[in-house]
């Protein structure tokens, strides 16, 4: 990197030198060319220019500069010689454009491992806690606010006010216009709770509608699966809302398909993960979203 | 960081070294062309044409102005490094795999693979200040190991050659009459092929990577084991921080676990770690491909990584590398 401190100094127009020993007049307009004396051992380099000033006459300016490199000041003699070098073999006819040396896109950092003692072991406690209400037999209780599972009910939830966690329910629509309530009730309105930030639009329509779009389809069921069946088999995954089985109302045996909802999105799409292909009952299940959905 | 990334090879990365003063970084790649770069910004700055085969390995002498590359078409080529041109060429009745010049540049030691009726071995060849005057023949030829030698290196003031390979033993050789001097503990040693050795800045101890997953820090002198890193990883590549105590390991991945592994672009990573606590400091990722070729510019203050995927990534680091604590 070099390092330009500019001092410019003006010449005076010299009348007695150069501009007179032009002996063509009708060639004054040509300037003599810029001339560059640089940078000697001392990194002083002086750019000479001409050119005319406002009054028409012939100027001659000369700019001293001192070149100095502040970083890589670390490079020794030989190491700048060979910076000149000239490029053989097949660099010979390389161009500036030619794409082999790239700075990466991106940054990458030196990865730490995960700070010792700190995070896996947290993840590993929480899911086991969870794990263990779960198999507890316990209902799962399922907080439609914050989403928490296991603590409490809807009605209860500590953080009524909250916006709720944006996994599964958010839409576009929606996220604007929590923002715009948002900034409402910043201005010191009353807003009602039905507009507040992170309140439940339209709660009930939306919550079943919702759970129908997490829904998941069981298919090559055995005709002896019922509703517990199915609950037990994809209960581990996350909460369940509803499960239901196909029957045929005169032999009282399952069509062999039923239908199971979830709380949660990523619950829905890791039973089907796991589940799909699951022997069950001498038959290999298929497991898949309801409606077709991708992604 | 932003790695600069320097795609002048069509083929795997086989080695890796930075000149004496750190600005110029030569590469040596399976597709018969050592090329050699700025380090400072990866522009490249030339080519060395004339080898047949895949060159192994590279040294460049303390002047920078003399370059050795061990290829395997069974020839040791000398070049200027300045203008690419060929000095000399040793031939061999098989590969060299490794070569180093002496302290004083006026020895080098070279290592050939087994072939057919040949064993390995390691030749010690006097590098004359004048081309014109270089002799042909071996000062002195030392057989013995079994298998290939990957790194043959001159040990402190040019009194020993310390050499490892296949066999998973590091042996210490007097450099003048051939006689093994050492070898190393097996209880205690390599248990698989020993892939990369390099040797500290003052040359007091060395470390050698090797495919059990594993890296070892020895004595130069007593070949006593001081320190033992573990990865996951088969180790291809390693390299010692001049300035700080790091080590760094490159690697790759067992060829019964390419089909099965997740290929996410840029999961091969360079690890580094602390080199008298033995614990993982971080990952550099980046490459598309395993590690095989690592070097340390000797200010310390970047490295390089040559990959199976042919790319050298050139690694400035930032100034909190130098605060890391653990």
């Amino acid at each position: 990197m070099a390092f330009e401190r500019s001092d410019p100094n003006q010449s005076k127009p010299s009348k007695l030198r150069w501009g007179e020993l032009e002996e063509d007049d009708d060639l004054d307009f040509l300037l003599p060319p810029r001339e560059v004396i640089g940078p000697d051992e001392n990194g002083i380099k002086k750019v000479i220019e001409y050119k005319f000033n406002d009054e028409g006459n012939k100027v001659k300016i000369t700019t001293t500069t001192r070149v100095r490199k502040l970083a890589k000041a670390r490079f020794n003699k030989r190491a700048l010689e060979r910076r000149n070098w000239e490029k053989f073999g097949d660099a010979v006819r390389e161009d500036v454009g030619s794409r082999l040396t790239m700075v990466s896109t991106e940054e990458i950092i030196l990865e730490r491992p995960r700070a010792p003692g700190s995070k896996p072991e947290e993840m590993k406690v929480a899911g086991d806690s969870l794990a263990q209400l779960t198999k507890g037999g316990a209902v799962l209780m399922v907080c439609r606010t914050c989403g928490k599972k296991g603590d409490h009910w809807t009605s209860k939830c500590p953080y009524k006010d909250l916006a709720s966690p944006a996994e599964t329910f958010v839409d576009k629509p929606t996220a604007s216009e929590t923002s715009v309530a948002a900034s409402g009730s910043s201005k010191g309105a009353y807003v009602p709770p039905s507009m507040r930030a992170g309140a439940e639009r339209t709660a009930g329509s939306d919550m079943r509608r919702r759970n129908d779009e997490n829904s998941v389809r069981v298919t090559n069921l055995s005709e002896d699966t019922r509703e517990p069946d199915l609950l037990e088999l994809f209960r581990p995954f996350g909460a369940v809302t509803r499960v239901y089985v196909a029957m045929d109302q005169k032999t009282g045996a399952s069509r062999g398909f039923g239908f199971v909802n979830f709380v949660n999105r990523e619950d829905a799409q890791r039973a089907i993960n796991k589940l799909n292909g699951y022997g069950y009952d001498n038959l290999i299940l298929r497991v898949e979203w309801a409606t077709p959905r991708s992604n | 960081m932003r790695p600069i990334l320097m795609k002048g090879h069509e083929r795997p990365l086989t080695f890796l070294k930075y000149n004496r003063d750190g600005d110029l970084l030569f590469s040596c790649a399976k597709d018969h062309t050592p090329t050699v770069w700025f380090a400072d910004n990866g522009e490249r700055l030339g080519t060395y044409r004339g080898h047949n085969g895949a060159v192994w390995t590279c040294d460049v002498s303390r002047d920078s102005m003399r370059l050795l590359t061990g290829s395997a078409d069974q020839t040791v080529k000398l070049w200027n490094v300045q203008t690419g041109t060929q000095l000399y060429t040793f031939t061999f009745g098989s590969p060299a795999r490794s070569v180093e010049f002496a302290i004083g540049d006026e020895l080098a030691v070279i290592t050939t693979d087994p072939f057919m009726e040949l064993t390995s071995a390691i030749h010690v060849k006097r590098i004359a200040k004048d081309p014109t005057e270089q002799i042909e023949e071996s000062m002195l030829v030392i057989k013995g190991p079994q298998g290939r030698i990957n790194r043959a290196v001159w040990g402190p003031l040019n009194r020993t050659i310390i050499s490892a390979g296949e066999d998973a033993v590091i042996r210490i050789w007097d450099s003048e009459t051939g006689k093994l001097l050492r070898e190393s503990d097996k209880e205690s040693g390599h248990k698989k092929t020993i892939t990369s050795l390099t040797k500290s800045a003052d040359g007091s101890h060395f470390l050698t990577g090797s495919l059990d997953k594993s890296a070892k820090l020895w004595d130069t002198r007593t070949l006593t084991l001081i320190k033992t890193y573990g990865t996951e990883r088969p180790v291809n590549a390693v390299a010692m921080s001049p300035l700080l105590d790091h080590v760094v390991l490159g690697g790759g991945q067992d060829a019964s676990a390419v089909t099965t592994t997740d290929h996410r672009a840029g999961k091969f990573e360079a690890k580094f770690y602390d080199k008298i606590l033995q614990e993982e400091i971080g990952g550099v990722k980046g490459h598309f491909g395993p590690i095989n070729a690592l070097a340390f510019n000797p200010d310390g203050k970047s490295f390089s990584s040559g990959g199976e995927d042919g790319y050298v990534r050139l690694h400035h680091f930032d100034p909190d590398y130098f605060n890391i604590k653990i």
